[in-house]
């Protein structure tokens, strides 16, 4: 059940964008998020749907695996589109009693579905294909620039990867939780809202003591290992960019260009 | 009154890239009032099998009928097979939630829907059995011992009145006076409340000295299926799939081969003690 949510998880494969340096594909997702930005026409969103399926081929993860983590998000995206269907003022086409659907409206949907969809499965193709370990990374070395400005960017680091290290340990506890609950009778699928929410308090609680006494024992084997934070600390395996990465820059560089300039010549 | 499993398959993760089975062609009959000891090698399926007989887990294929009835059936009332066949998961106090322990003990009856007095006698009797005083009923889970932490969980399963207690590996991270007072404790429920046990243990020890019969599991499957004496005969077979036989059964083995005419299926220290008293004519 739990388990289902394929959202950010990382599926081993051996394809050209898992041996990419987690950096590239960082700043890679960061281009994509902000081309889709930049696009306002069909030309342009033509262009990014297609460096998409390119990048999903390349990645070699399944389709229906990609699309499964999609499933998680459709009730946001289903609001949104509503939202964006009946509220955008213009020129009407429906009318159903006091609300309408204006030409602006059904335009400006259907443009936040592609950028919402497109959004998600560009930044899950990143975490697909990139161990978590690896992104946090990538995100501390990319944001060593600002310890200049004294942010602590190791532990904001280190404190992503142990969250993100967490979430399969706390979902696995959570299911043992629940059961061991339901063998004593608990029911957590039915009732009203107030009455579920109720329900959960069984679950809740053993699940926070069991967080706090994994925190407190992980604090001590780090402790135990001399961690003391990030000063003078040195990796096992340093990122380095290959051949690979600069050629992974240049298609990002013409992809953006192409987007720039599918928006300047408008629809063909 | 029996729990009947009939060619139980369990597929996890089905239909996808990494689906395992679990559990393969497992039939086994639970006669009322028996003390069984199961006992396999960590990923055997002991514990995705127990997990079937209280309906956590649905059978990919097969049926387990309780009391002759299919719990799969549409209108079977999976909450009360529920509070027939108890079920105490590995490491149960961790599953500890209220204020206090008395109110922990209650939840379990609670979910049964009976009147506030029969919820708290019931509750009350739970933890008499499981040997908690009065002193401890008012205090927070939370600020008890290990063992007595144990203890409160089992009793908030046992206040529900299960005709079958289900333990999964009870006494792991105990120490032996923890394990003795919570095995003693289980005996005491089997011989005094006429309740069902079903022992999941990785002590050879344990399973010999209590339960009357004994199901080996190997890789999802019922390798064996007998009396404790006629399992620790085959300690070869046991060995292959990473268990043993008791140690003294080892000792008794040795002293056969050594020439001394000592009954080598012995699997207790009070079986083997009286066998080599025998030999020496006391």
């Amino acid at each position: 059940m739990i388990r289902e949510i394929t959202l950010g998880q990382y599926y081993q494969a051996d394809s050209l964008l898992h041996k990419l340096d987690p950096r590239t594909k960082l700043v890679g997702t960061l281009t994509f998020i902000i081309s889709l930005f930049l696009a306002k026409n069909v030309t342009a969103y033509a262009v990014a749907t297609v460096f998409l399926v390119l990048m999903i081929g390349l990645s070699r993860v399944p389709i229906s695996f990609i699309v499964k983590g999609m499933r998680a998000v459709v009730m946001i995206m289903m609001i949104t589109v509503l939202f964006n269907l009946f509220l955008t003022p213009g020129i009407t086409a429906v009318k159903i009693w006091r609300f309408q659907i204006t030409y602006e409206g059904i335009r400006s949907a259907a443009y936040m579905a592609i950028r919402l969809t497109y959004l998600i499965l560009g930044s899950s193709l990143m975490t697909l294909t990139t161990t978590p370990n690896n992104l946090t990374d990538g995100m501390e070395s990319l944001m060593k620039p600002l310890r200049v400005f004294k942010v602590p960017v190791h532990e904001i680091a280190m404190m992503m990867s142990i969250a993100l290290r967490f979430i399969p340990i706390l979902l696995e506890e959570t299911d043992k939780i629940m059961k061991a609950q339901q063998a004593r009778g608990a029911d957590f699928e039915s009732g009203g809202l107030i009455k579920r929410a109720k329900n959960l308090v069984p679950l809740l609680v053993p699940l926070f003591v069991s967080a706090f006494r994994r925190a407190n024992d992980l604090a001590m084997a780090m402790e135990a290992r001399c961690y003391h934070g990030g000063e003078g600390r040195t990796k096992m395996k340093p990122l380095i960019y290959r051949k690979r990465d600069g050629a992974a820059y240049a298609v990002l560089v013409i992809y953006l260009a192409l987007i720039v300039t599918a928006q300047k010549l408008g629809p063909l | 009154m029996s729990i009947i499993c009939d060619h139980v398959n369990y597929i996890y993760s089905s239909g996808t890239s990494d689906e395992i089975q679990a559990l393969k062609d497992v039939s086994l009959q639970i006669s009322d009032g028996e003390f069984i000891g199961l006992i396999g090698h960590t990923g055997s399926g002991k514990s995705t099998f127990v997990q079937h007989l209280n309906g956590l887990l649905k059978a990919t294929s097969g049926h387990i009928y309780y009391n002759g009835a299919d719990i799969y059936d549409s209108d079977f009332k999976m909450k009360d097979l529920r509070g027939k066949v108890g079920l105490v998961f590995q490491y149960p106090e961790h599953q500890l939630f209220e204020e206090n322990v008395f109110k922990d003990v209650c939840f379990g009856p609670g979910n049964l829907g009976l009147s506030k007095s029969e919820i708290e006698l019931r509750a009350y009797a739970a933890l008499k059995d499981v040997g908690l005083g009065d002193d401890y009923f008012y205090v927070s889970p939370f600020d008890l011992s290990g063992g007595q932490k144990r203890r409160v969980a089992i009793a908030g399963v046992l206040a529900m009145k299960p005709e079958v207690l289900v333990l999964d590996e009870p006494t792991a991270g105990l120490d032996p006076e923890g394990r003795d007072e919570i095995l003693g404790m289980v005996r005491r429920l089997h011989d005094e409340n006429g309740i069902t046990i079903i022992l999941v243990s990785h002590s050879m020890e344990d399973v010999a000295y209590y339960a009357d019969r004994i199901v080996v599991m190997d890789r999802g499957s019922i390798l064996m299926n007998d009396t404790p004496k006629e399992v620790f005969k085959r300690y070869r077979e046991l060995e292959e799939i990473g268990l043993a036989a008791p140690q003294v059964t080892y000792i008794m083995q040795r002293l056969q081969e050594k020439g001394l005419p000592v009954d080598a299926s012995a699997t207790t220290v009070a079986e083997a003690v009286q066998s080599v008293m025998r030999v020496f004519g006391r």
